[in-house]
């Protein structure tokens, strides 16, 4: 739990409080390393890693071969077998190669093993568009790791959800994945010092509202919050949820604020349709929250596209604040 | 195409090719240079969103490579893959107004720099993803193999792809079913940051070749000469159907990976000591000393790509942006997505 003082106004960026994470769980265990590609000398492809090989040589900040599948079964053995190793994809699209070790090994090992072992493994996948890096480098993949029972999957949006999160992950015994937005790493916020986890499976209230719910993950929430302050010039007070963990999901928050909204956005960068937006309006429909709604669900999502490389086009296919504003306008049309 | 038997000393480009052929590979040598530079140039003045690889330094790979391909003949490019389209004779205009997101661009503004494609000339495309394409182009090689098409594929990847499983995987089918391909190693030394010493378990990248059962060699990439003969080998074996080639081009790339590259894993003196060795000032050496060209020449072909790259980059500066209302084309064939 977060247990500290919110006068501590210490600022970092996402990027730099995710390195203090993982330079505080390597001080603290001998067992946490780090894998992945150019996180060395390089200090990873966003400079998350940043100087930590300087500081734990190259035996625990290991560079990796440009072997994603294999890199990323290597992480896994280890975790089984007494390491506690935190694993980098490059970019997330990367993971793709991965999947093999994530989907049929990290996810299942425990299960099929009958409980007789656990993979306590941490793997972290940069994603998301708006660097102009085009459709292999820029996908919002989450849904996928999400739909595998064995996994868990965070997606901080804050830079102190972003050390909370992945030091929350290294105590859980089971794979942990964490989706990192390209975008939000040089984004900066309060970030409370030293050691302290924040709590996998639980969504957090971010802004305080009565007239609509807005479910939005990672970016999107700070968008989301955008779009609530303009809204509150209009008169319509939105209550801003941002998701945290996609698996498992946080029912309880979500559905006390439908229950006292009754409206309902859902938003997030990845494709639209059968994602996170389905998941948590199904959670919605198949529960007493139904009742309460007073007009459709609204989802706001990518387009059915892979993300293009014009700067224009790429904006165009992910959800801005206008999009937000429009949708919460029509959905508050008639009660506010 | 001149007859292939090789007077003694005289460099096998020499001999094989007409002074014509040999200027054009000159000419494309500097398109290449020139696009790299030009891209580089709008990056920095901020014309350009998104990331680039530049090929600068491996010039001669790429275009000596592609010398004995007719258009029939395929590709399989990479991230860094200006040159191998040029060398395939993709349209420099055409090229730039990718890089410039313009519709006029060979992917209608799509894809950008880490995907120009070129089917008509038989590129199959840059790849975003590394090892991408070394599967691809065994499956290029099936077609023209099941089709009788007679068309040969190089499959152009980085050293540091010879590490993905996908390498591995496509070589093994390219020589159990015999096919007409060459997978053509650029190895510029460094995955991104990673050196070959410290990712890859064997000295040189085609002594993997041993382990699939084909040729493989290793060739001075800078070296126009050296790489057309490997290369040019290789692809008469394919034509031949005596099955798949690996050619290992050495060569170097003088720019960071990408835009962001701090240049921290190699030393300023090795940069500078692969600059001494420009492939294109070998190259047009090489035609001076045969009395191909004289300088003049060289330097009028010089000055033809510098046009060619003004007119390219203007091109690409006039086109429109793609409509945002069309964004979704091109996801199916027919029809748009549900
Ligand atoms: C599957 C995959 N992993 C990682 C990357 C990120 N990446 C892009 S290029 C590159 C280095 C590739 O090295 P090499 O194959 O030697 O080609 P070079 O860049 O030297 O031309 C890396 C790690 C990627 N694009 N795809
Ligand atoms: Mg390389």
């Amino acid at each position: 739990m977060n247990m500290h003082s919110k006068t501590d106004l210490r600022e970092l960026s996402y990027a730099e409080a995710i390195r203090e994470a993982m330079d505080i769980a390597m001080a603290r265990d001998e067992r946490v390393i780090l894998m992945g590609e150019d996180i060395g000398v390089y200090g990873g492809a966003f400079g998350v890693t940043g100087d930590l090989v300087e500081k734990y040589g190259t035996d625990r900040v290991m560079d990796t071969p440009i072997s994603e599948l294999g890199g990323a079964g290597v992480a896994v053995g280890a975790a089984m077998t007494g390491l506690r190793p935190i694993f980098e994809f490059q970019f997330s699209d990367f993971a793709t190669l991965g999947m093999e070790q994530i989907v049929n090994q990290a996810a299942k090992i425990r299960y099929m093993l009958g409980g007789a072992v656990s993979v306590p493994v941490v793997m972290r996948f940069p994603s998301g568009s708006g660097t102009g890096a085009a459709a292999q480098h820029s996908q919002s993949l989450e849904a996928w790791t999400a739909h595998v029972p064995g996994l868990k999957v965070v997606q901080p949006s804050t830079p102190e959800d972003a050390k909370g999160l992945l030091l929350a992950a290294l105590e859980d015994p089971d794979p942990v994945m964490i989706y990192e937005h390209k975008i939000l790493y040089k984004m900066k916020g309060h970030v409370p010092d030293g050691y302290y986890t924040t709590p996998i499976g639980k969504a957090a209230v971010v802004r305080e509202g009565k007239d609509l719910t807005i479910v939005a993950t990672s970016i999107m929430v700070h968008k989301a919050l955008d779009a609530a302050e303009t809204m509150a010039a209009e008169g319509i007070d939105a209550e801003v949820i941002d998701l945290r963990t996609i698996r498992p999901m946080d029912r309880d928050t979500v559905l006390a604020s439908v229950r006292k909204t009754g409206r309902l956005i859902c938003i997030y960068e990845a494709v639209k349709t059968l994602g996170v937006g389905a998941e948590v309006s199904a959670m919605v429909a198949e529960s007493d929250a139904f009742d309460y709604l007073d007009a459709p669900i609204i989802r706001l999502g990518g387009a059915e596209c892979p993300i293009p490389y014009n700067p224009e086009l790429e904006k165009a296919v992910v959800p801005q604040v206008p999009d937000i504003l429009e949708a919460a306008r029509n959905l508050a049309k008639g009660r506010v | 195409m001149r007859d292939t038997v090789m007077p003694n000393n005289i460099p096998y480009a020499i001999s094989r090719y007409s002074a014509e052929e040999l200027k054009d590979a000159l000419k494309k040598m500097y398109l290449i240079r020139k696009f790299e530079e030009g891209a580089e140039d709008s990056y920095m003045r901020g014309l350009i969103h998104g990331t680039m690889h530049l090929s600068i330094g491996q010039e001669a790979s790429a275009v000596g490579s592609c010398m004995s391909l007719t258009d029939d003949d395929k590709i399989t490019s990479t991230h860094r893959g200006h040159g191998h389209c040029v060398a395939k004779g993709a349209d420099l205009s055409r090229m730039f107004a990718e890089f410039f997101g313009k519709e006029s661009g060979y992917c209608k503004g799509r894809g950008g720099s880490m995907h120009i494609a070129d089917p008509s000339k038989g590129n199959l495309g840059a790849n975003g993803i590394v090892g991408g394409g070394l599967p691809i182009a065994v499956g290029a090689a099936l077609s023209a193999k099941r089709l009788g098409t007679g068309a040969v594929t190089i499959c152009f990847f980085g050293d540091g792809a010879n590490n993905e499983g996908a390498f591995h995987e496509a070589l093994n089918m390219a020589k159990v079913w015999n096919l007409p391909v060459v997978f053509v190693c650029e190895n510029n030394k460094y995955g991104m940051s990673t050196s070959t010493e410290r990712s890859t378990a064997v000295k040189n990248i085609s002594d993997r070749a041993v382990a699939y059962a084909m040729p493989g060699v290793t060739v001075d990439g800078n070296d126009f000469s050296a790489v057309t003969e490997a290369v040019d080998a290789a692809v008469e074996r394919a034509r031949k159907g005596e099955g798949p080639s690996l050619v290992e081009n050495v060569t170097y790339r003088w720019r960071g990976h990408s835009k962001s590259d701090r240049n921290r894993y190699r030393t300023k003196e090795e940069i500078a000591d692969w600059q001494s060795r420009d492939p294109i000032v070998a190259m047009a050496k090489l035609l001076v000393d045969h009395k191909i060209s004289t300088e003049d020449e060289v330097a009028e072909i010089e000055a033809d790509a510098t046009r060619i790259i003004e007119e390219a980059i203007a091109f690409a500066t006039e086109g429109d942006n793609p409509k945002i209302e069309e964004v979704t084309r091109d996801v199916y064939t027919k029809g748009a997505a549900a």
